[in-house]
């Protein structure tokens, strides 16, 4: 059966949207999984790693032992100055957001819909949300990519024709990296960019809802190099 | 000069009466005054509305989630109100799974420029972030330039309890890295600042006025986090 084939890993779904951050970006990496993307450091790139709290240029996790108390990135953990550097408040942080000067935030997500929306803030049987600074980064910065696993855990499709689940942004979503696969949304829907080793274009539809644009450059997943 | 050191955290806190709008600063575990927090738990003043970033986290230490586990809270203003992993669920989300405590979600974006624009006399704001959201359903919407915003209000409050780095004794603040996060903007929206210091307040003229973030006659309080105070 297709779905026991072995799916990619989430560092590779991770470094393999690193490989699209483009020199003198401002990136913004969401809690939790996206986070793996500052493991993947191209020596050829000078990225700008933003985080809301108002930190501007962060480097890695500090070494145990060596942290700074008062350095934290958007996720509490404690990671080291890199020149450059600068802090500003929060106000200062979302303003810059909603200029518009960050690149690219990369955050997780339950559903991305082929119009480019997509849904990581609320499950509507629970009270409550958990917004974060989601909904500014991804009304204001220039792409939003997505890492997600490309199924739920009961084995339901998350890349929809529409979203079920709230919003967080309408129309936003660029790129997408799930265990099956890279995907581009265009105007036309989800374009499959790349399909993991051993899943054909067919097996990846299988577990899709929204209809997948097949390209004829179809390529293996690129792991990093 | 005006004498704004306060010998301890409880009587900087002791006039704060029940109903009470707060201000609650910090981010990521760093910024947060928990010496002021305990006070304003052992003080004990109820039906308050809290204004912070989350609603308290799981871990042991005092935050504002110490003052909602003790039913001082009646509301919140955050940017969470549901945890981002279902298994760790908090007081605040206990009690407000039972409507035993209201709450305005808030993206923090929005959040932290509420809170700039009660500190700086702005009447309201358009912001892009929410729009096609449920968020954003009832709020009045303006195309400007082709594009779509929210009009946002200020968030005002009674007091700021804020954690500065560095303090001189006419009330002017300083923070450090990550610790600054919404401790500026709170301290300059709120009637009255209250501030907790790690290092030793030192006499005015001492602090480079350029150096600056919280200018003095934004600060009503100062308490010193002694030795035995809580640090982390």
């Amino acid at each position: 059966m297709a779905t026991d084939k072995p799916r990619l890993q989430r560092q590779a779904m991770c470094d393999r949207l690193a490989m699209e951050f483009q020199d003198e970006w401002i990136v913004n990496l969401g809690v939790g999984m996206p986070t793996l993307c500052s493991n993947y450091v191209d020596p050829d790139k000078d990225l700008v790693f933003h985080s809301e709290n108002g930190v501007i240029g962060y480097g890695p996790l500090a070494p145990a032992g060596e942290e700074d108390p008062h350095l934290v990135n958007a996720g509490g953990q404690n990671v080291t100055a890199v020149p450059g550097m600068a802090i500003v408040h929060h106000a200062d942080s979302f303003a810059l957001i909603r200029k518009g000067m960050v690149d690219v935030t990369v955050m997780g997500a339950y559903e991305v819909a082929e119009n480019g929306d997509f849904a990581n803030w609320r499950i509507p049987t629970r009270k409550g949300g958990g917004i974060g600074g989601a909904m500014d980064l991804a009304a204001c910065a220039k792409q939003v990519f997505i890492a997600m696993e490309h199924c739920t855990r009961e084995g339901q499709p998350r890349m929809l024709k529409r979203c079920a689940l709230p919003i967080t942004a309408p129309g936003v979503v660029t790129l997408v990296a799930t265990d099956l696969g890279l995907f581009r949304v265009t105007p036309q829907g989800f374009e499959l960019r790349e399909h993991a080793p051993g899943w054909s274009a067919a097996d990846i539809q299988e577990l899709t809802e929204a209809q997948l644009i097949i390209p004829e450059d179809l390529q293996e997943f690129r792991f990093r190099g | 000069m005006k004498n704004k050191i306060y010998q301890s955290f409880d009587a900087a806190m002791a006039d704060v009466a029940d109903g009470s709008v707060f201000m609650s600063p910090g981010f990521g575990g760093v910024g947060i005054p928990r010496n002021l927090l305990a006070a304003l738990h052992r003080q004990g003043a109820r039906d308050l509305t809290g204004v912070s970033n989350n609603t308290g986290t799981l871990d042991e230490k005092v935050d504002v989630g110490t003052l909602i586990a003790a039913g001082q809270v009646k509301k919140m203003y955050a940017a969470f109100t549901a945890p981002t992993h279902p298994s760790q669920v908090t007081p605040f989300v206990q009690m407000y799974n039972n409507d035993e405590i209201d709450a305005e979600l808030v993206p923090q974006g929005t959040m932290a420029e509420r809170i700039r624009a009660a500190a700086s006399g702005i009447g309201a704001f358009y912001t892009p972030a929410s729009v096609g959201t449920e968020l954003a359903e009832g709020k009045e919407h303006r195309e400007i330039n082709g594009r779509t915003y929210v009009l946002e209000y200020p968030i005002h409050a009674d007091y700021a309890l804020v954690r500065a780095w560095r303090a001189d004794t006419f009330g002017n603040l300083q923070f450090r890295m990550a610790a600054r996060n919404f401790n500026p903007i709170m301290a300059m929206a709120a009637r009255i600042t209250v501030a907790e210091v790690e290092e030793e307040i030192v006499p005015a003229g001492e602090l480079d006025p350029d150096k600056i973030h919280v200018p003095g006659v934004y600060v009503d309080r100062l308490v010193q986090i002694p030795p035995d105070g809580i640090w982390d």
